[in-house]
């Protein structure tokens, strides 16, 4: 079979449709990651070790197992017990728990890096737990981890065709669908590559300006 | 009431078919990673560019796309694959380019000084790797190899998407047997976990291995 231009002009628009909930929902999992990181991380620092130790556990059983399993977990096991979620909203936040316990990693690092001095100044000016986390500490830890961050964003928009397991119409499933009905699997699913292919060269350029950007702390 | 002895008989299946494509699929990263990884410090600019472009290749797009490309576009060439060996291509291909990199960072943490001193003792290239630099890179690598060897085990699951009948498949058809949902998917997951937890476990024991002999040598 034959590569086909005038195909690839037909099937275009479905695809950019496609393309559409396909940076919607890494979007939208990359915030609910980064929020979802942020409270496993300070959760893990727990003086309780009750609370750390499960925290923990949970985080290492989440990124040892398929994210394809956890987001049919959310899509069919959750409506058993009454939460019935749509196909996107239950993609996202599978994507954002499963990307959320490795960003959880990379918070842990930055904050493990703020000097013990700065917490112990915080301490001696009288800040509560509160203010030092807002005020002190994350300011500093932040910045620093803004490339590790996203080069987990970009990981996570390359595992977005799995959200077509369950449904999403999403660029993977509207290749699939464009293939199954006209038979011709070549254009739709080398596109499919290409797109992610460009998208993903085009985010490593910028993850390397956002290195040059933020990553050097010491100049600071 | 279920009888749900058949049904985990079938998970368990699966669970064979999973770890077969695990060990299948790290092999072959194994050999990609180590051919790319040391190719792309090839002295030859076309063997470096070759495994820059594989390397970039499958890093850019993930192993789901990389997966139906294989099994669905290559019949077009005139290659047709089983899904087994499609997912074998495709999770070994994927995960020998994350490796890759692993490869050549380690051997680039080899210190001037040993290249040096093989030079100095006359020793030629494949003499310098085999006995000098990858001894000393080979624990480098290890704990890497280690948690790649994991995203492979759950890249394993994308496979039952062309209908190969590894663990997520068998929990697909107890679900749509059965209509219970949690019981296959829990079962699933916890021995995914398990798995996950049998590679780190087993990485650790190489590393412990790996590095006797070279106390002293680094912390």
């Amino acid at each position: 079979m034959e590569w086909d231009w005038a195909f690839v002009r037909e099937i275009m628009p479905t695809l950019l449709e496609g393309l559409k909930i396909t940076i919607l929902a890494t979007i939208l999992g990359a915030i609910v990651a980064a929020v979802v990181g942020l409270v496993l991380a300070i959760a893990r620092r727990s003086p309780n070790p009750l609370i750390s130790r499960t925290v923990g556990f949970t985080a290492d059983f989440i990124r040892g197992t398929p994210l394809l399993v956890q987001l049919y977990f959310i899509f069919y096991v959750l409506p058993d017990i009454g939460i019935r979620l749509p196909p996107l909203v239950a993609g996202v936040i599978g994507l954002g728990i499963h990307y959320g316990t490795y960003a959880a990693e990379v918070y842990r690092a930055g904050i493990d890096n703020v000097p013990r001095g700065q917490w112990e100044a915080a301490r001696a000016t009288n800040l509560s737990i509160r203010q030092t986390w807002i005020h002190v500490v994350l300011p500093q830890a932040i910045p620093p981890m803004i490339p590790a961050l996203a080069n987990y964003f970009i990981a996570m928009f390359k595992e977005t065709p799995l959200l077509s397991a369950i449904t999403v119409l999403e660029l993977m499933n509207q290749a699939k669908s464009v293939a199954n009905s006209s038979y011709r699997y070549i254009e739709p699913m080398t596109l499919v590559g290409v797109f992610f292919l460009v998208i993903s060269l085009i985010s490593v350029v910028a993850l390397r300006w956002l290195e040059e950007r933020y990553a050097r702390v010491d100049e600071r | 009431m279920i009888d749900w002895s058949g049904y985990i008989g079938l998970i368990l299946q699966g669970a064979l078919v999973t770890i077969e494509l695990t060990v299948m699929g790290s092999a072959l990263a194994l050999v990609m990673a180590f051919a790319a990884g040391l190719g792309r410090l090839s002295h030859f600019l076309a063997v470096r560019t070759l495994a820059t472009v594989y390397i970039e290749f499958f890093r850019g797009t993930s192993i789901f796309v990389q997966l139906f490309w294989v099994y669905f576009v290559l019949p077009f060439a005139g290659v047709t694959l089983t899904p087994l060996q499609a997912g074998v291509l495709a999770l070994g291909l994927n995960v020998g380019a994350y490796g890759a990199e692993v490869v050549r960072g380690a051997v680039r943490a080899i210190g001037r000084e040993q290249h040096e001193a093989c030079v100095a003792l006359n020793l030629g290239r494949y003499h310098r790797m085999r006995h000098v630099i990858l001894p000393q890179a080979l624990p480098l690598m290890l704990p890497t190899f280690g948690n790649n060897a994991i995203e492979l085990l759950k890249g394993t699951a994308v496979v039952s998407l062309i209908s190969l009948t590894d663990m997520t498949f068998q929990a697909q058809v107890v679900r749509a047997q059965t209509g219970s949902t949690l019981i296959p998917f829990a079962t699933i997951l916890i021995l995914y976990f398990a798995m996950a937890c049998a590679i780190s476990a087993g990485v650790r024991w190489l590393e412990r291995r790996g590095s006797r002999g070279l106390d002293g040598v680094r912390v």
